[in-house]
């Protein structure tokens, strides 16, 4: 029972449930899927697809937080990205051919490619705090993404390039195969190889790793070029839900929900050891959420105070601290009338510097 | 001197600490009575570290009680034992460099006036701190601008403010050069005159005889015994501590073989010229197969500087280097190993350790990052690579899935070994490798440095003690002013000619 407690996913994951209780609660049909069309339908398969621009996010950023780094970039990026992609499509002469949709996404991912290239440039490179290097690409980007749409907002009619927000494949949605796709290859790789290790060494120690042969300046560059292919997929994905490019409004925040997503997940901001596993229960956890505010009618309001308490409550659990006293509570026997007074929080023995 | 009637200010009894799967500390006794200075000593992982820190509330023991003047008490961190007149100064100097000197005193507690800090009010008691501890420096300076022996006595002046009854010094000598010691032994006995007792960690012997009243030994996280310091001949301790015979001392003390190499042999590097402005001027060296160099010379004398300019931690921005006869550049340490070359920092948990990571993790580190990411060492490979290690090393805990700052110096220090031996290196330099980590230790990797030598490998050695360097090399190059200045035969230099050399005529 201890070890479950202590298991770091554990909070997460019954967070997760426990937000599905309650909509089943509110909405007792909730968990129902049903086959429409041959493909399926229902909350939960909603939920994988609003996951999956978000999961992407994360995942980049999770990979970068492990180098002690962090990537504001990324929510325009994702804004830049859907410009590119539906500016292209708009112009050109034949939006419905697959090539053009193609070409679009290519063009739109490589550009992206290249935004993230920029951010481990400054980072790796130049040496500028990784809030601060972002930080520019956060507020130039979007005006970059005005600039390619020339500051209207651009949609478009495209059936081959809507495949990518509301289509599906074998019953799935195509956005979820995407995003759930990549985020196992990417999480494959990282624990089968050594990426992983050697990215924890050098958020962990950056000088001992540096003398131990490991390209830490080169690793730093890979992840925040990946984090911007990632967002830019993202964005993708976005645009196609919507079929249009909004300079100023797509993406919006995302970034903060992505750092959440990671924080919930259970890697510590200040970089080193990662969860990829829980960082895909935080995104589900947040995009389950955002779904648990229309099932439970909580007006528009004081929805974000709502998801503020959630969030809390999740983070505050997972905090080292608040385990040890829990799994302190549950050694004790909880028969021993009256309740000593706790010896003010023990701290976490792996926390304690040597 | 010591008050044998006086009851114990701090009184221990059947102390356990644990971190599952390990038990740091198995029902230990302790006693500090006031008025004397309290040596604890013990091997690294003896226990000595996690006892200080279950008195002083780091760590919460899981069975025993501590008694600190009369009352049953369980502190809730160093704050708190502190405001019950404990006070601890660690190895490492925990203050804030960028605070003056009267700040870092006073934090805690400052003088108040009118809600605000009283300043002048600051810098006066914390100038009479200083001059209680004959530090003649100015409060007003910012603490960073001084040595870190002075920054020591200031961590020392800082524990003193307020009622302080027991002092623990957690290695406070090992960065300090014979006159500090000297300066930091008057203040220690001024101290233990004021009945104030002080409990105080280190690994040189010699300091525990000169400056202690009485000893507590630790081996293994149990207690050994409590000995009156006159009593105990210190080959006595050294077999306490480490809890065998001294046949491990001894074949340290074997006379290194002397091969004598071929006169046409290439060397292995060779640098001529190599210096970086501001950091050690221009210097040749040779360095063999087979052959230990010793590096002598006094704290800041380049010693650092010239390792880190051999393997690459450092550019250099003049002179030649030549590998195995061909010219080399070596630009980093990743150049660096590609050649054979390894190198580990003095500063240990700065630039040595991956605490965050195993054991396992971090011994496969270096020859990881050498593979490249995109290869991984076959798990079962590095099993038995990371098994072996601990075995020869005698790493403590014997476990690969032991998160690394669990463990104690002496035994980092192993597994920073084991890191560069698994690159099979060609040729390895040790800086500073046995500084801060016990007898037993000390004399295991000075054992090993000699083996590796008599296997072929060439070893640069680093070290602040110069008995230690002078039995294990076969040459010594002298250091000072960031200057290379002699270079001598390791077989028959004698202390006083390496100390003259390092003195360099009383320029010192």
């Amino acid at each position: 029972m201890t070890k479950i407690l202590r298991h770091y996913l554990f909070w997460p994951v019954a967070a997760l449930v426990a937000l599905l209780v309650a909509n089943t609660i509110a909405r007792p049909s909730f968990l129902a899927i049903s086959i429409r069309d041959g493909h399926l339908f229902g909350a939960p398969i909603d939920i994988l697809r609003t996951t999956a621009p978000l999961l992407l996010v994360a995942l980049g950023m999770t990979l970068v937080i492990a180098t002690r780094g962090i990537d504001l970039s990324v929510g325009a990026v994702v804004a830049v990205s859907g410009a590119v992609a539906l500016s292209h499509i708009a112009s050109s002469p034949n939006p419905e051919s697959p090539v053009t949709v193609l070409t679009a996404i290519g063009l739109a991912l490589a550009l992206c490619l290249v935004l993230g290239v920029w951010n481990g440039f400054l980072v790796s490179v130049l040496g500028i705090q990784p809030i601060i290097a972002t930080l520019i690409l956060m507020t130039a980007g979007r005006g970059v993404a005005m600039l390619i749409t020339g500051g209207m907002i651009t949609t478009i009619n495209s059936a081959p390039f809507k495949v990518l927000g509301s289509g599906f494949w074998l019953g799935l949605p195509v956005a979820a195969v995407i995003a759930f796709g990549v985020f196992a290859v990417v999480a494959l790789v990282v624990r089968r190889t050594a990426l992983g290790m050697l990215l924890e060494a050098t958020g962990i120690n950056p000088a001992a790793s540096r003398l131990s042969g490991v390209r830490s300046k080169t690793l730093t560059w890979t992840v925040y070029t990946a984090s911007g292919l990632f967002a830019g997929l993202a964005g993708l994905l976005i645009s196609a839900d919507t079929m249009a490019a909004d300079a100023n409004n797509a993406g919006v925040f995302i970034e903060l929900d992505a750092i959440l997503a990671v924080v919930i997940g259970g890697t510590a901001l200040s970089g080193g050891k990662f969860n990829l596993s829980g960082t895909l229960v935080g995104a589900l956890v947040i995009a389950t959420l955002e779904r648990t505010v229309t099932v439970l009618g909580i007006s528009p309001l004081v929805t974000p105070l709502f998801m503020a308490l959630v969030v809390i409550a999740v983070t505050l659990l997972q905090s080292p601290r608040m385990r040890e006293r829990l799994t302190a509570a549950t050694r004790r026997p909880v028969a021993t009338t009256p309740p000593e007074p706790q010896p003010a929080a023990r701290p976490d023995p792996t926390e304690v510097k040597a | 001197m010591t008050q044998q009637t006086a009851p114990a200010v701090v009184e221990m009894t059947g102390i356990s600490v644990e971190f599952p799967p390990v038990k740091a500390l198995d029902g230990v006794d302790f006693r500090l009575r006031p008025g004397e200075i309290h040596a604890l000593m013990g091997e690294n992982g003896a226990g000595k570290s996690t006892l200080i820190k279950a008195l002083t509330g780091i760590h919460s023991p899981t069975a025993g009680t501590i008694v600190v003047d009369g009352v049953e008490r369980r502190f809730t961190g160093p704050a708190d034992a502190r405001a019950h007149g404990v006070s601890t100064v660690y190895q490492e100097v925990n203050l804030c460099e960028n605070l003056t000197v009267a700040e870092n005193i006073m934090l805690g507690a400052e003088p108040r006036l009118l809600g605000g800090l009283h300043w002048s009010a600051m810098r006066r008691q914390a100038a009479s701190h200083l001059e209680r501890m004959g530090l003649n420096i100015d409060p007003a300076s910012s603490l960073g601008s001084h040595s870190l022996a002075v920054q020591q006595l200031v961590a020392i002046c800082r524990a003193t403010v307020g009622d302080c009854k027991v002092l623990i010094l957690d290695e406070p000598t090992s960065s300090l050069d014979t006159d500090e010691v000297a300066h930091l032994f008057t203040v220690m006995r001024t101290l233990r005159d004021e009945g104030v007792a002080i409990l105080f960690v280190s690994h040189f012997l010699d300091q525990i005889y000169e400056v202690s009243d009485r000893m507590t030994v630790l081996r293994n996280g149990g207690l050994v015994g409590e000995y009156v310091t006159a009593d105990l001949p210190p080959a006595e301790l050294v077999q306490h501590m480490i809890g065998r015979s001294m046949e491990v001392l001894e074949a340290a003390e074997e006379v290194l073989e002397h091969t004598e190499r071929p006169a046409d042999a290439t060397p292995l590097l060779q640098v001529v010229g190599l210096g970086r402005k501001g950091s050690v001027q221009p210097f040749d060296l040779e360095l063999y197969e087979g052959e230990v160099v010793g590096l002598a010379g006094l704290l800041g004398s380049g010693r650092t500087e010239l390792a880190r300019l051999l393997t690459g931690a450092d550019r250099a921005d003049v002179g030649e280097t030549r590998v195995a006869g061909a010219p080399a550049r070596l630009r980093t340490p990743r150049a660096a190993m590609s050649h054979g070359i390894a190198y580990t920092s003095e500063d240990r948990k700065g630039e040595g350790v991956v605490d965050g990571l195993t054991v396992r993790e971090n011994i496969v580190l270096a020859l990881q990052a050498r593979r490249g990411w995109i290869r991984p060492l076959p798990r079962k490979q590095v099993d038995d690579l990371v098994a072996s290690y601990i075995k020869q090393l005698g790493i403590r805990p014997a476990n690969p899935e032991a998160l690394l700052r669990n463990l104690s110096g002496g035994n980092q220090q192993k597994v920073l070994l084991a890191r560069w031996l698994a690159t099979a290196p060609q040729l390895l330099v040790l800086d500073e490798p046995t500084r801060g980590i016990d007898v037993g230790a000390k004399a295991e990797i000075q054992k090993l440095v000699a083996d590796l030598a008599a296997e072929g490998m060439s070893v640069v050695f680093i070290s602040a003690e110069l008995e230690e360097v002078l039995r294990i090399s076969h040459r010594i190059a002298v250091m000072r002013d960031r200057r290379k200045v002699a270079e001598i035969d390791g077989g028959g230099a004698t202390m006083d000619q390496v100390v003259d050399l390092i003195a360099g005529g009383g320029t010192k």
